[in-house]
């Protein structure tokens, strides 16, 4: 299943606990689809975290032709609460699949709210990371919270669950079961569907069973 | 034993409160937003005192005070705000009061940036207050040490009634690793006989203060102080060897460079260079006498230290290598982080110095 396929909806927004994953499934999707060809745009609306952002990815993600929509190069070191005007141009031009890659917990997703109005608009998909490794929202009751709190923020629903439970280096076949089985369990609690399941493209052979989007680690650390 | 994915800075917090830390202060600022946020939210459900103080300074006075009580209490902030805590770490350690002090390092002088440095390094371990004293400074390379670190860090502290400082870069604080809550063993720790928690029963008041107005008593009690000095150095040293059985050149790095110069080591033995990591984590006491049995090796030709400095804890290298053989240095700073190639390249071109 192409990555188009997996995500049909013009518009991706990815929300979550901070922490669950967010920015490295943002990166690898816009590359999946600006590889399936046609213009795709990711957009970083990171106000959270100093570190590790989508933004700090630019020369990937533009070589690969993913146009990175991002604070202004002069602001990309500091953590402001500054969003990039040019968003308007993902959310206005109905030729472009636009990722948009929000800050963790309703506190990150807050700068959807702001955006509400056009966005509910547009062909959009909410997705909402379920990451069980971490120790915040690792039981369903903790993650439907975080997952209705994010809802209630941005006043937008969430439309589809993702599981990206990892362990960094360390992830195993049954880490990523594990993650399953919190998705299924939140997806019974919210009657969300649940997307797919993130996982290393090593892991493919080992959950055929599963829905998996494959990917590659892009936010590496600096000795990796 | 249940492996989690913890970020740094909430890592810290998490085992901090695990440690028994009842009273945290602090006052926001990035890369260590993490640790009071987490503390807001948790230290209250675990029965202790959470305050968002109206400033860096405040902040470690209420350890100060905290800690006078017997209680244990902690303070964090990054490079800025940990300056503005210097008096109290000084008059903490007057005063025979034990605490624990986070800093999670960013770009500096002065305001700088908000990306990973190392460049406190002088602050940490000579002590950035006034008068003789001395902290622990323990500095961990992943999230699993600063955990760990953090828990001993109040055992440490309480048995020697001394601050001890937790000093992370940006990037420990920041970054998220897999870890596990170990079952710990708590050091055996005396009974604070001395704090000012009420008199009670006791046939005394407990008074806690540095002012010693008279020399002669003055002096008295810096030499006091100095016995529990040499007790921590002689006690509380330690470090990690990478690499280093049959190495003949050594990288020196600590903190998030060790794990660069880790990979970078591996790879130059790929290239016939055999090179080690020596990793401090203590960077006071710092591991001397190790190193310089080290660098008397014959094998050893050469050494590397790497920063996220300008040749800061290079200091405490050339103490301890004292001529015995040549002392390179390759830093970045500002909150650049040396990339794997580049420490690849100075290990090169040290390597052809002395080949």
């Amino acid at each position: 299943m192409t990555a188009a396929e997996r995500f049909p909806h013009r518009l991706t927004l990815v929300t979550g606990h901070y922490g669950t994953g967010k920015t490295e499934f943002s990166v690898n999707l816009a590359l999946a689809l600006a590889r399936e060809g046609g213009p795709v745009a990711l957009a970083d609306l990171d106000i959270v975290n100093p570190y590790f952002r989508s933004r700090e990815r630019r020369e990937l993600l533009e070589a690969a032709g993913v146009r990175l929509i991002a604070t202004s190069q002069a602001l990309a070191d500091a953590d402001v609460p500054a969003l990039p005007a040019e968003l308007h141009a993902v959310l206005e031009d109905r030729t472009v699949r636009g990722v948009l890659d929000i800050g963790g917990d309703p506190s990150g997703a807050r700068v959807l709210a702001r955006y509400r109005p056009r966005i509910v608009r547009e062909d959009y998909q909410l997705l909402y990371i379920v990451n069980a490794a971490r120790p915040e929202v690792r039981t369903a009751e903790r993650s439907v919270e975080v997952l209705r709190a994010i809802e209630a923020v941005t006043g937008l629903a969430c439309t589809g669950l993702v599981n990206n439970t990892h362990l960094c280096g360390e992830t195993t076949a049954g880490d990523i079961r594990q993650g399953a089985a919190l998705a299924e369990e939140v997806s019974r609690r919210t009657n969300i569907p649940v997307r797919c399941h993130i996982a290393e493209a090593r892991f493919q052979d080992q959950l055929r069973d599963l829905p998996l989007f494959p990917i590659h680690i892009q936010m590496k650390k600096p000795w990796e | 034993m249940k492996r989690e994915i913890w970020k740094g800075s909430e890592a810290i917090a998490e085992a901090a409160i695990r440690a028994g830390c009842r009273c945290f202060f602090g006052y926001p600022i990035t890369p260590q937003n993490e640790i009071p946020e987490y503390m807001s939210l948790h230290m209250p459900q675990s029965g202790g005192v959470f305050v968002q103080a109206e400033s860096e300074l405040a902040a470690v006075n209420m350890v100060y005070g905290a800690a006078a009580s017997g209680v244990r209490a902690m303070t964090s902030s990054s490079s800025p705000g940990v300056s503005l805590k210097q008096e109290g770490i000084s008059y903490l350690a007057a005063c025979q009061l034990p605490a624990v002090v986070v800093n999670v390092m960013r770009g500096g002088p002065g305001l700088g940036s908000i990306q990973p440095a190392q460049g406190d390094y002088f602050q940490a371990t000579r002590g950035g207050g006034n008068g003789d004293y001395r902290t622990v400074v323990l500095a961990p390379a992943n999230i699993q040490e600063a955990v760990d670190l953090t828990q001993e860090a109040f055992d440490i502290a309480d048995q020697y009634r001394n601050p001890v400082v937790l000093l992370a870069d940006g990037l420990i604080g920041q970054m998220m690793e897999p870890i596990v809550w170990k079952e710990r063993t708590p050091r055996p720790l005396p009974e604070k006989t001395w704090a000012a928690c009420g008199r009670g029963d006791r046939d005394h008041n407990n008074f806690i203060t540095s002012l010693l107005i008279d020399a002669p008593s003055c002096e008295a009690h810096n030499l006091e102080l100095h016995k529990k000095v040499l007790e921590m150095e002689k006690n509380e040293c330690r470090w990690e060897e990478i690499l280093l059985e049959d190495a003949e050149m050594v990288l020196v790095a600590y903190g998030t460079p060790s794990r660069v110069a880790q990979t970078a080591a591996e790879n130059l033995r790929k290239q016939g260079i055999k090179a080690g990591v020596f990793r401090p984590i203590t960077l006071w006491p710092y591991p001397y006498a190790r190193l310089r049995e080290i660098a008397a090796l014959d094998r050893v030709k050469v050494f590397l230290t790497v920063e996220m400095s300008l040749g800061q804890m290079l200091d405490d290298v050339n103490l301890a290598v004292a001529e015995r053989k040549p002392v390179k240095f390759y830093g970045r700073c500002g909150g650049k982080i040396p990339g794997v190639s580049e420490v690849e390249r100075a290990a090169q071109e040290a390597w052809k110095e002395v080949k």
